[in-house]
């Protein structure tokens, strides 16, 4: 069954054009990597994959999207605002209730985040606030899973462990990434995009890094 | 920021404006009329250094008094303002908000004395009307500047008051707290300031001690107001203040109660203009109505702009010459302290005290108005600007001296010291209209007297045109910053 689908797609910014026409499917149970050197429009793919379909899905953007005056907590709460009532919310943002602690909790004892349940998000370093926002997506009830490189800011083996712990929490994901092993290592499809299309599309047992190499060549003049 | 060559656009608007006050200034009226004005100066610094506390009754009562008008009318402020914030963009609620805000507190009391009388609700609406007008719009623009991401990651389906309570709210928490701070302190001014119509606030106080010559409990009033105002920092901390704003209703004081027949005899009878009132007919209400203006509206009007433009280039040098005091480019520690004191004060004075002091040591002019406007609004600025210079780093083997002022601090602070100018100029006019209460024949000289004679038809009609200059002056004030490319962000305002 497909959940995510593009057809002849594009976007541009002014009368530039910067990504297609392109179409894709994505079918429910597929763990897609988005991989390209940067500025190929992998962000710009995921934006629209989340505009066309924007229930039961969780979203990683780059910069994150924390609020930085609110603790860890409410950031990772925040996963959870459609679920619960609006009072109920009100409650929690004034004074967390327990439960909702321990929920939160658990999330983060995973992550290594125990230690900032407190903090500010502004307070954190990169790597700490990608773990929140992590946690946030987490804690939110989806099947789908929208992220841009999620894992940048942490070291290798704490990123592999986050990669792992995302592709076999939602069902779907699509993932944009530059690091093309990790990418390898925890995708099973592989699109490339070069030019503002797609470049290469195969499963990834096929494949190996050199293969992805081509991707990663400055942008073709003619572009 | 604007850079700084000669004949920029920066330097014409300041020589223009500057060329402007010049070519005004033979027709402001100037006179010392006292006969010994200095000694009367004397007198009064005399008393600030020999303050008398001993009617502490009386002293306490009017801080209490004072404290409790501006808690109760700005926290009413804050609650009206902050819904309206919500629906700011509709195009009706913002115009409300402009003409609301374009009325200076004074002259709402006026008009509220005339129907609930001296009841504290009139100082208290006379406070919360306009203030609300400000936060609505201040307040709308701190939400608008908020992080927009948050809001787009959150899961599809979350209600509009957790989404606008937990992504947009808390990002902009600190600068809705930050400016609801600096107005807390505004309010303070305003509290002192209606005890001159007779609130029971300092004003009131302090006018019969002046009237009585005791210039010892003057300097008490005073000494006590500055202390309130320096150490608001200490005492009106985050977690006490909305127990303050509850506590603050039940100690207004009593005043004297609201006779309802009033409220319906103004809106039905007062304020219809006369010629209505009387079935005279639209052709007399025309006669009215230009006589009116005329008569009243025309002088009043040139009154207020003539000391407006003067006292906004006073301002201006006046902040230029000040801001070196508290600035670590030019003053040692020590000098710093005791710049920052005289800047403290002379900002924590409201224009209306500090006009009616000058007033009664000077005689009836515009003499008074306009040092009045021009320290109290300098003394603002150049604390501004002078925080904002410690901000700069300059080179090790930059110049010294009056060379550093003039090629290396000047030059990079002269656009945000002409924003902040711009900004204050509508404040200034209100404050001009205002200060026609103590005798000067700005536009508040004429409403007061239409109110002394009884005539609240006029009188109203003269609020509206005094509202109209302040948006107009506000709206040119806004195209001049955009033309000369001035940053300007509504949180980062004083």
């Amino acid at each position: 069954m497909t959940v995510l689908s593009l057809d002849a797609a594009h976007a541009s910014y002014g009368d530039k054009q910067v990504l297609g026409p392109l179409t894709i499917r994505v079918a429910q149970g597929e763990k897609v990597a988005l991989v390209g050197h940067s500025g190929a429009g992998k962000s710009t793919l995921l934006g629209l994959l989340f505009d066309k379909r924007r229930h039961d899905m969780a979203l990683m953007p780059q910069e994150l999207g924390l609020v930085q005056t609110l603790s860890v907590f409410h950031n990772v709460y925040m996963g959870r605002l459609a679920n619960r009532s609006t009072l109920y919310n009100l409650a929690n943002l004034v004074r967390p209730l327990r439960h909702e602690v321990a929920r939160v909790r658990d999330i983060l004892a995973p992550l290594d985040m125990l230690d900032k349940l407190w903090a500010p998000a502004g307070e954190l370093s990169g790597g700490q606030r990608q773990r929140t926002a992590v946690a946030r997506a987490l804690n939110q009830n989806a099947k789908v899973l929208l992220a841009d490189e999620p894992v940048s800011a942490l070291d290798g083996p704490r990123a592999e462990a986050i990669m792992l712990t995302l592709t076999q929490h939602f069902e779907t994901t699509v993932i944009a990434l530059h690091d093309v092993e990790l990418a390898l290592r925890h995708c099973d499809r592989i699109v490339g995009i070069k030019d503002g299309g797609i470049a290469l599309d195969q499963p990834s047992h096929r494949l190996r890094a050199d293969d992805l190499r081509f991707l990663y060549v400055a942008p073709s003049a003619a572009a | 920021m604007a850079s700084f060559v000669p004949s920029s656009v920066t330097l014409r608007t300041t020589l223009g404006l500057v060329a402007l006050a010049l070519l005004l200034l033979p027709f402001a009226d100037i006179e010392i009329t006292t006969v010994a004005p200095w000694r009367e100066l004397g007198r009064l610094l005399q008393g600030l250094l020999t303050p008398d506390f001993t009617e502490l009754d009386d002293l306490g009562t009017a801080l209490l008094r004072t404290l409790a008008f501006a808690f109760t009318g700005v926290a009413l402020g804050v609650a009206i303002g902050g819904l309206l914030a919500l629906v700011f963009h509709h195009r009706l609620v913002r115009a409300g908000c402009a003409f609301v805000r374009a009325i200076h507190e004074l002259f709402w009391a006026l008009i509220f004395l005339q129907f609930f009388g001296l009841h504290p609700l009139t100082g208290v609406l006379a406070i919360a009307l306009p203030y609300a007008g400000v936060f609505a719009k201040v307040y709308a623009e701190i939400l608008d500047e908020a992080d927009p991401l948050p809001k787009q990651v959150l899961p599809a389906g979350t209600g509009m008051l957790s989404t606008f309570l937990f992504a947009r709210v808390p990002d902009a928490w600190p600068h809705l707290v930050s400016y609801t701070a600096y107005r807390l302190e505004c309010g303070l001014r305003s509290s002192a300031v209606l005890g001159f119509i007779g609130m029971p606030t300092l004003g009131f106080y302090l006018q019969s001690s002046f009237a009585q010559g005791h210039y010892s409990e003057v300097g008490a009033l005073l000494l006590l107001f500055y202390g309130l105002i320096a150490t608001l920092r200490l005492w009106a901390r985050p977690q006490l203040v909305p127990l303050y704003a509850v506590a603050a209703p039940f100690l207004l004081g009593s005043g004297l109660p609201i006779v309802w027949g009033n409220l319906t005899r103004f809106f039905t009878q007062d304020i219809v203009p006369a010629p209505l009132r009387n079935g005279e007919g639209w052709a007399a209400l025309g006669q009215w109505l230009s006589d009116l203006l005329l008569t009243q509206a025309l002088p009043g009007l040139w009154t207020t702009v003539v000391l407006t433009q003067i006292a906004l280039v006073l301002t201006g040098g006046l902040a230029l010459i000040a801001f070196p005091l508290i600035s670590r480019h030019f003053t040692s520690r020590a000098g710093g302290v005791a710049g920052h004191t005289l800047l403290v004060v002379a900002r924590s004075t409201p224009e209306y005290l500090l006009a009616y002091v000058l007033l009664q040591l000077w005689g009836p002019s515009m003499l008074p108005a306009i040092v009045a406007l021009a320290i109290h609004n300098g003394g603002i600025i150049g604390h501004l600007v002078g925080r904002r210079s410690n901000e700069l780093t300059l080179r090790p083997d930059a110049s010294r001296g009056m060379n550093r002022y003039a090629f290396e601090v000047l030059p990079r602070l002269y656009g945000p010291f002409l924003a902040l100018l711009f900004y204050r100029w509508e404040i200034i006019m209100r404050e001009t209209a205002i200060l026609g209460i103590l005798g000067i024949a700005t536009l508040g000289f004429y409403v007061d007297s239409a109110i002394q004679e009884l005539r609240f038809d006029r009188a109203l009609v003269l609020i509206v045109i005094t509202a109209l200059l302040n948006i107009g002056v506000d709206s040119l004030a806004r195209a001049l910053r955009r033309r000369l490319r001035l940053k300007h962000a509504a949180s980062s305002e004083p």
